[in-house]
């Protein structure tokens, strides 16, 4: 077998140059019209077609409606607000059923038997209080509401709704300077922040495609969608009447989920204004056929991949973090706790921006994994006031069976509805987890985007609830005197 | 009637359809396990037209599907044994063509073309059949080993499509299987081709293009023949010869830094499976 040299190989390609000039600049086009002619002629020998089309035809019926000018927008926000209002009105039941069973039955007893068998109070507060409590928090906060919310959503995707998606805000895209495909690359997001950065490869264009990556962080992802259900569940839920209860904190959430989309398109624009300036390309977007989705294997396919996979990466961060919790409420250093002399470090800072230490340590804390912030605030404010009566011992969750006695708890820790509007925006505008961050340095291959994408969230995030607790404090105090 | 399951036996298969039937049973599916793969299967085909379902279908796997194209953009990979022989198979990204620069489709061409996948089946999508045959026209080109998967042939049923295997095979001169891979409907028969044609025991005659412009037609013979003059036994020197007149950058590094060689010296048939480049990560 020859070897081709150098030389071979240079003239393969100065043939090739000067061949490309005497085929003229249409080579390409010239060869996609050869394909496709050749395609339509085989395909036409080979499908027979019906006589006359089908008099009613539901998916040109659908899109109609579903793409339309008018009803496009007003039936995606409808879908949104349902999905979130039959997920929040659902979860309730099972949450309070999960917590009853596991933080009020099985604790006790496991406290009792560890009471029994004569464990060190230490080991049995570090094993049951720190790393037994945060993972059974997390389950009875998270399970419900994922094992409700992805089957939905994933039953949208299965019915063909996402393309339909990606169309109605294709133009909204374009006028900001991104690339239509950003609408699909977002609702993975939505799902997972990692997952959705990864998605971002169906974008050719690096320009558009770093825009998309950096604005990925504006859907609220499955750890953070819990901390907003609870959250508008017991602050914003509490400000209406309880029949409307439940769709009021859906509409909450809602709310911070399209503030969320409105931030990807302002910073989409402000990036492509700015440092990555360019050209919009144009792109083909196929609108599949609606099919009808195959309800139980869906349901059964998003419990077992989505829900119990995020769940277990819930538990494996949580429970480490409570046993750190734990242990940080129990070091004590100069008359307070490890966790106590942090979190009064970061109070002043914490309170000018209306949320307050509490909280700024539970995001440190929850950089590997936004699931587990609420656990954390929680048994940090349990510290905080000292609500160790319960005889549990310092940086223990004592048992909170309903949303009123975690509303007590709260607002025992100093919180307001400021702290609680300032918590689900900050909770949607911070830095992406460190699954996301990771996936974006492998994406980009570059550090100084990385750290854009890490860090601008983060500045925003402060930015934006320093202003509202400012103009909320302002309002506030104009009405009062 | 309707309901009716219609298993269409293997189109250019000589063999009795019944017996594609019972092979089924010479199914076993590996899941990510594909250690000592004696073949490798690609599986491309245009984006939702239900490649990760065919995926799952034979590897027992749950890769995710979704309705919407671009779903799959990395690759994924699974394993089965099909009558005694491991298969390794590798879900592709959906592409409208191998003839452009974004990542997916680059992912896709590059596991084809230097990945040298011992059988590539594609999958199109029944309800539109002529957007996706450009799609398995520029397989053809490049490989002499693929099968076609003509799915979602449930879909066009209902819309009253009827879908001549025999003469798409023909025309196209490889194995054509109809399939609803949702159902599982013609999955044997399609395990069946993708082990005939792996095994060599069905020959492909792949149709080339035969459209295209006099000049352009000049232009490929003279380049493909200098190609073939200076690797010998390069498999798809056509096709180089095609993305070279296009001005394809990706070509001409594969070409100065040997790739290309490499490729010709591993020969027409492949075997069992040969180590794979890695070439997955642009960037």
């Amino acid at each position: 077998m020859s070897t081709p040299t150098t030389p071979a190989v240079n003239d393969i390609l100065k043939t090739a140059e000067s061949l490309r000039w005497q085929v003229g600049g249409a080579f390409h086009e010239n060869l996609m019209e050869a394909l496709y002619t050749e395609a339509a002629q085989i395909a036409d020998r080979a499908v027979a077609r019906p006589d006359k089309p089908p008099r009613f035809d539901l998916d040109r019926t659908l899109d109609h409606i579903l793409t339309s000018r008018r009803w496009g927008f007003p039936v995606m926000l409808a879908l949104l607000a349902i999905v979130f209002w039959i997920t929040i009105s659902g979860a309730n039941v099972p949450s309070s059923l999960l917590s009853q069973l596991l933080l009020d039955t099985i604790h006790p007893f496991l406290k009792s038997l560890a009471a029994a068998i004569g464990l060190p109070w230490w080991l049995s507060g570090f094993l049951l209080d720190g790393v037994y409590l945060a993972t059974a928090w997390v389950v009875s906060v998270m399970l419900p509401p994922m094992a409700i919310f992805f089957p939905l959503f994933t039953l949208l995707e299965d019915f063909g709704y996402l393309p339909r998606v990606a169309f109605n805000l294709d133009n909204t895209f374009r006028r900001v300077g991104a690339h239509g495909k950003q609408a699909l690359t977002m609702s993975m997001g939505f799902g997972c922040n990692a997952a959705g950065v990864v998605a971002t490869r169906i974008i050719d264009s690096p320009r558009e495609r770093l825009i998309a990556i950096i604005t990925n962080n504006f859907s609220l992802c499955n750890g953070r969608w819990p901390t907003q259900i609870l959250i508008a569940s017991i602050f914003i839920g509490a400000l209406a009447p309880a029949p409307l209860a439940g769709l009021v904190s859906a509409l909450g959430v809602m709310v911070i989920a399209l503030l969320g989309v409105f931030l990807a398109f302002a910073v989409s624009w402000g990036l492509s204004r700015t440092v990555l300036r360019g050209e919009v390309s144009t792109f083909h977007l196929e609108l599949p056929p609606y099919r009808p989705p195959r309800i139980l294997q869906t349901i059964y396919t998003s419990l077992i991949d989505r829900t119990l996979i995020v769940l277990w990466r819930a538990v494996t961060f949580a429970a480490p973090a409570g046993a750190v919790i734990w242990l940080s409420a129990n070091l004590v250093i100069g008359g307070a706790s490890v966790a106590e002399h942090l979190i009064r470090f970061l109070d002043p800072f914490g309170l000018l921006i209306g949320l307050n230490g509490v909280i700024l340590v539970a995001y440190i804390v929850a950089i590997p994994a936004n699931e587990i912030v609420i656990p954390t605030v929680l048994m940090l404010t349990t510290l905080m006031i000292g609500a160790t009566d319960v005889g549990a011992g310092a940086g223990v969750m004592f048992e909170l069976e309903s949303e009123a006695d975690v509303l007590a708890l709260l607002q025992a820790g100093g919180w307001t509805l400021l702290t609680a509007v300032n918590l689900m925006l900050f909770s949607l505008i911070h830095n992406p987890c460190s699954t996301t961050i990771y996936t974006i340095y492998k994406e980009t291959g570059s550090k100084k985007w990385t750290a854009v994408a890490a860090l601008l969230p983060v500045a925003m995030g402060f930015t934006v609830t320093f202003l509202v607790a400012q103009i909320w404090r302002l309002i506030a105090g104009i009405l009062a005197g | 009637m309707t309901t009716e399951r219609i298993a269409s036996p293997p189109a250019v298969s000589p063999a009795c359809a019944t017996c594609s039937m019972a092979n089924l049973a010479n199914l076993r599916k590996l899941g990510i396990n594909m250690e000592d793969a004696d073949y490798v299967v690609a599986l491309a085909g245009n984006p939702n037209v239900g490649k990760s379902t065919v995926f799952n279908a034979v590897t027992g796997l749950r890769q995710h599907t979704g309705n919407w194209p671009g779903k799959t953009v990395g690759r994924a990979e699974g394993g089965f044994e099909y009558a005694g022989r491991r298969y390794k198979i590798v879900d592709l990204p959906g592409t409208y063509s191998l003839l452009s620069t974004s990542l997916d489709e680059e992912i896709a061409r590059n596991f084809i073309l230097f990945g040298r996948p011992d059988v590539t089946v594609v999958v199109a999508d029944a309800t539109r059949l002529e957007r996706n045959l450009n799609l398995v026209l520029q397989v053809l080109e490049i490989t002499d080993r693929a099968v076609v998967c003509v799915n979602l042939i449930d879909e066009a049923r209902r819309l009253g499509l009827t879908v001549d295997e025999r003469r798409l095979a023909r025309d196209l001169g490889v194995p054509v299987v109809l399939t609803a891979a949702r159902q599982g409907e013609g999955i044997p028969q399609l395990l069946q081709m993708i082990d005939e044609v792996a095994t060599g025991k069905f020959v492909c005659r792949p149709r080339r293009l035969q459209n295209e412009p006099p000049a352009l037609k000049q232009a490929v013979a003279t380049l493909t023949a200098q190609l073939t003059a200076a690797y010998p036994g390069l498999p798809n020197a056509r096709w180089v010869a095609l993305r070279l007149l296009d001005g394809d950058e990706r070509m001409v590094q594969a070409l100065r830094s040997g790739e290309l060689l490499e490729l010709a010296q591993a020969g027409p048939t492949s075997g069992p499976a040969q180590p794979m480049l890695q070439l997955e990560a642009a960037q």
